[in-house]
This record gives structure tokens, sequence and C-alpha cells, in this order.
């Protein structure tokens, strides 16, 4: 596909809506003795990037969230940590999503868990602890359930955002 | 959407909640109660305190950020923190073989060990 003006200005409007979800989440309290455990708005435009356009898409505007969430809001600790959630969880939703038996609110689950381990990996590299990994059980919990509810409203967001060519 | 695809999807949060639940399983039994206490900064250890013996102190992690450590009844904690998280505060008190508080924006661990610092955990 020919990247279109149109095409264009989706990925833009993508990246815009991606950063002011990450940014709204930081305004919602999450009371868990476990870091990492979050909703995971942005990851609404994954899946749906991921649905409509097709991974490529989703990945680059990802990564432009990533890079500029980071810049903003954050610092060079959790450019690594979200990079490497990022990138897990498009590989695994982008398999997922390959063989067509799941639907966006599977996919987001698992992308979901997907997330929590890379950042757990992340952990593991940057701090040299592997007891990091103790973490694991709780944020494979959180992480199927924080996916099925984003999952679930990006299902939505499919079916009522049309986009035709 | 239809129904192979729920169905599918069930059987995929099935399999992560075993996932969770398994690896919860396999930390809670290759757990014992441990002897030690040891804190960790940036990776080095800076102290180890048997958890037999009640104390508190101050810990100074990196850029002069204090955690303050306890222990009581065999069980290691952290009373308050600098940090602006405070997970370190919030998590469970540890005495098991493996257990650790970590406060991430100090990169300070405190991990409990057993006997003669052997460290059977993951």
């Amino acid at each position: 596909m020919k990247t279109s003006t149109k095409k264009l200005t989706l990925l833009g409007i993508s990246v815009a809506a991606a950063m002011v979800l990450s940014y709204i989440e930081t305004f919602i309290p999450v009371s868990v003795a476990v870091p990492g455990i979050k909703l995971g708005l942005a990851n609404l435009v994954t899946v749906f990037l991921i649905y409509k356009l097709d991974w490529k898409s989703a990945a680059a505007v990802a990564a432009i969230r990533v890079l500029l969430t980071a810049l903003l809001f954050g610092n060079a600790a959790s450019l690594a940590y979200s990079a490497a959630g990022a990138v897990l969880s498009l590989l695994v939703m982008a398999l997922i999503k390959s063989t067509c038996r799941f639907s966006p609110v599977g996919m987001s689950a698992a992308g979901a868990v997907a997330h929590n381990a890379g950042q757990i990996i992340m952990a593991v590299i940057l701090m040299g602890v592997g007891e990091i990994a103790y973490w694991f059980p709780m944020l494979v919990l959180s992480g199927t359930v924080t996916g099925l509810a984003t999952g679930a409203v990006g299902a939505i967001l499919i079916s009522k955002i049309p986009l035709k060519d | 959407m239809d129904k192979k695809r729920i169905v599918n999807d069930i059987i995929l949060v099935v399999a992560l909640l075993a996932l969770a639940l398994a690896a919860w399983g396999v930390i809670r039994i290759t757990h014992k109660s441990g002897d030690y206490a040891v804190v960790e900064i940036a990776g080095e250890e800076t102290a180890r305190y048997p958890l037999n013996e009640d104390i508190r102190i101050d810990i100074e992690a990196e850029g002069g950020h204090v955690n303050t450590f306890v222990i009581s009844d065999g069980k290691a904690y952290v009373e308050s923190a600098d940090c602006p998280d405070k997970l370190c505060v919030k998590q469970h008190a540890v005495s098991r073989v493996g257990e650790t508080i970590i406060c991430l924006p100090h990169k300070l661990v405190i991990r409990i060990v057993g006997e003669g610092g052997v460290d059977t955990a993951l």
C-alpha cells in the first residue's frame, strides 16, 4: 500500500492519541505493591492499527509514541522499559493476528502479558537481579486482566470507526 | 466476531492464567524460610542482617536517598522511603529465601538468603 495522505494523517492522529492516552494514564493511580502494573491505554491504538491497517503501521506509531513519551514525561530508564515492553507485545500481537484465529480481545490480552514480560526482562538486565522475576505471576495476571479490558474497548473501536480508502 | 475466535480467546486466557498460576506455584515451592536479609545497592552487597535480630536502620542508597529498613519478628520490610512511588514500602514483608523488596528509583534491593548466603531462588 502506498503511503497516502490519508494514511499519513491517520498515523499522525494515532501517535497523538496514543501519547494523550499515555499521559492520561499517569493520572490514574494504581496502588499495588508491584511496579509495572498499569492499564496500558496506549495499547488501544496498537490493537486498533493492527486490525485496521497492518502491524508495520502499528509498530511505527508505537515506536514514535514510546520515544516521544519518554522524552516528554520520562527518562532513559523509562524509555528502556517501555521499549522492551512495546517490542515484545508488538511481536506477540503481530504473530497472533497473522494466525487469524483470535479476536482483538484475546490478542490484546496476550500482548499485554508480553509487554509485562518484556519489562521484567529489561529490569533483570538493567538491575542484574534475577529475583525481579518473582513478580512474573502477578504481572501475567494483571496483564491478562488489563489486556482483556483494553482489548474489549479496542474491539468496539475497530467495529465503530470506519476506515475507507 | 465469530464463535470459533471467542473459543480460541477463552483458551488463550485460560492458558495465560495457568501460566501465572504455574509460575506462582514454582516460586512458592522453591522458596524456603530465610536466615539473612542482604542489602544491595546498584547490584553490590553493602550489608547483611540476620532475620532473628530486630533492627531499624536507615539505608542510604544512590543520590543520598534514604530507605528505613526494619527487621521485626523474623520478617524484613521497608518502613518508609523518600522515593516518589513508595512501592518498596507497600511491598509485603519478606522472610523466605529468594523474596525481595526492590526500590527501583534507589537501585536498592533487599534480598532474603538462606544459611551461608546460598540463594536458591529462580
